[in-house]
């Protein structure tokens, strides 16, 4: 096996091209009426059309033409008035019609483009950059083939066969693996974002394969293999990086490549060769007889234009500009459209009475949203639409601490309470309610205090106590200071007013 | 354009029908006769005429995305040579 580590080798310049397959979330497949639901037993949801009997003719699904429509808008393409179907001939069981029906030289959807973030590592500086989109076309899903032991047989199960696809084929713009799956991830959260696919990468909602070549920079494109079928960032990440590892070292040890398909193995970490070009398909396209041209006609492309949210790109250049956030903030928020959502009306639910929202703290707002409720819900793995702690509760929560009423502790405990109610309930419900939070402050004493005649009795008898510490204080040791506040802070239950207790306490600590 | 028996038989490997020298000749003389046709149409002076994708100058009727098929699993299978556990078996098939 080669070693794994990457040599930065600036002799050599990558060059990746995605092909990413989105299942489009209609209730029907493309072509007929039967159910795209997951998870069914085999072949309940494979109809007459899906299983090919003579006979049948496919009827195209307005749903799907929709989807495909708004993803062009969404990436600034051109939607072909006119685009035809046709069909790429090869022979395998999971296609039971021998043949698949795609788009070849007119697809639905043109040139477009999305610009990616690329995120800093320890020896880098994060960057911008835009991939090029060269089309976007419609077409069916093949079934699914079962190898396990059936007797020497395999078994065709075929409620797959016709779930609507959208491939969305990019330039070879990405020239390391960290860009291609900074593209995969932004095209994950865009299709996510204009509803038009789930992005359930388990369940193959969103499969990727990548075309890899190396070049001496100035040279024409070397040949390039295709990684096949890559379902995870993490495994299209370490599929690229021994792809090309491996090319490397096959050109300077004088070898050449050959083009090819080939497999990742997660196992071993490898790439393994599939087939090679001489015994790749003749696909044989031509213009599906059974289906007419389709015609988009200019008001379906601006009904589903109206149809579009805000979108990732526009929203995060706004949370930058409007709400002073950070380009990291801003991104983060804007990497899916809930977390996006959640974020803007906990900022609305968070403002003091008669407040107009250009005054809401944003910056508080976006910390707590990323650092607490983000970070909670990728340690649970949840999905990102199911908040413990609902976006009207935190903001109250955030509201309280604006006014002074609670201070961060206070209201760190008390989210961490409503989200374990939520986990307890499995979910089902948000934990704890706006009422409910201050409810509890009423009932419980969280008003924090900051009246500085409580506070100075306090850090005074502390001082009182602790006579050798504050010697030690005084004498230099700086890094006390962060003790005395623990003490006084335990002291005040937790309530007293941070700000004003570290001031108090610096003050009578000075001496 | 002309044909040669080897692109006959290239088009039925990829179509995977097993052709004998026989039945490939056959095929050869047909779909050469075929050609033949074709390169009379060819003939025919077409400049400044689009291509058309469909005979008809039609356009596709849009379907709405609707669930209206039902199970009907146990009919179909009913003609298949050979099923287990709701699948469809056939000889295997490792690429």
């Amino acid at each position: 096996m080669l070693h794994k580590t990457i040599v930065r080798a600036p002799e050599w310049e990558i060059v990746i091209g995605l092909e990413v397959h989105t299942q489009l979330s209609t209730s029907s497949k493309i072509f007929s009426g039967a159910s795209t639901a997951f998870g069914a037993e085999p072949n309940t949801q494979a109809d007459a059309v899906s299983i090919a009997l003579p006979g049948v003719l496919p009827v195209l699904n307005k749903g799907a033409v929709e989807r495909a429509i708004k993803f062009g808008l969404a990436v600034g393409a051109h939607i072909a008035p006119h685009s035809v179907f046709a069909r790429k001939n090869y022979f395998y069981p999971d296609l039971p019609k021998g043949y698949q029906i795609s788009q070849f030289d007119l697809p639905v959807v043109g040139k477009g483009q999305i610009t990616i973030q690329i995120p800093s590592t320890d020896s880098e500086q994060g960057y911008e950059k835009v991939v090029r989109i060269t089309r976007a076309h419609l077409e069916e899903d093949a079934g699914k083939s079962l190898h396990e032991d059936f007797h020497g047989m395999t078994g065709i199960d075929l409620n797959r066969a016709g779930t609507p696809l959208l491939e969305i084929v990019s330039e070879p713009d990405m020239r390391s693996a960290a860009e291609a799956v900074a593209y995969a991830k932004t095209l994950h959260s865009l299709v996510r974002w204009i509803g038009i696919c789930d992005g359930n990468m388990q369940e193959g909602s969103f499969r990727c394969d990548a075309n890899v070549s190396v070049r001496r920079p100035g040279t024409p494109l070397g040949t390039r293999r295709e990684i096949k079928n890559l379902n995870s960032f993490k495994f299209m990440q370490q599929a690229i990086d021994y792809e090309v590892q491996w090319q490397i070292e096959t050109l300077e040890n004088g070898g050449t490549i050959q083009q090819a398909t080939v497999l990742f193995d997660p196992d071993k970490g490898e790439t393994r060769m599939m087939r090679t070009k001489e015994e790749a398909h003749d696909y044989r396209y031509f213009p599906d007889p059974d289906l007419l041209p389709l015609e988009i006609p200019p008001q379906l492309i601006e009904e589903m234009r109206e149809l579009l949210p805000e979108l990732p790109d526009a929203m995060r250049a706004r949370f930058i500009k409007e709400c002073g956030l950070s380009a990291y903030d801003a991104a983060v928020l804007t990497s899916d459209w809930n977390t996006a959502n959640y974020f803007e009306c906990v900022a609305k639910y968070s403002l003091k009475d008669g407040e107009s929202l250009d005054n809401a703290d944003f910056k508080l707002c976006a910390n707590w949203v990323i650092n607490e409720v983000a970070a909670k819900m990728n340690q649970e793995g949840l999905a990102s639409w199911r908040f413990g702690v609902s976006d009207n509760t935190l903001g109250r929560i955030l509201q309280r601490i604006r006014e002074g009423i609670i201070n961060a502790k206070t209201a760190k405990d008390l989210f961490m309470e409503f989200w374990d109610i939520a986990r307890n309930s499995g979910y089902q419900q948000f934990g704890g309610s706006p009422r409910l939070v201050d409810q509890l402050i009423d009932e419980r004493g969280l008003t924090q205090v900051s009246d500085s005649g409580a506070i100075e009795a306090l850090v005074d008898e502390i001082i009182a106590a602790n006579a050798d510490k504050v010697a030690e204080y005084r004498s230099g040791k700086d890094k006390l200071f962060g003790f005395f506040v623990g003490l006084a802070m335990k002291a005040s239950k937790g309530k007293a007013n941070p700000v004003q207790m570290n001031d108090i306490l610096k003050h009578k600590l000075g001496g | 354009m002309s044909l040669t028996i080897n692109d006959v038989k290239k088009v039925a490997r990829l179509a995977r029908l097993a052709a004998t020298e026989q039945e490939a000749q056959i095929a050869h003389a047909q779909l050469s006769g075929i050609f033949g046709l074709i390169a009379e149409m060819q003939a025919v002076d077409t400049t400044g005429i689009e291509p058309m994708s469909h005979a008809q100058d039609v356009t596709q009727r849009l379907r709405e995305d609707k669930v209206t098929e039902g199970d009907q699993r146990e009919l179909f299978q009913s003609i298949a040579p050979q099923v287990e556990a709701g699948l469809y078996l056939v000889p295997q098939v490792i690429e």
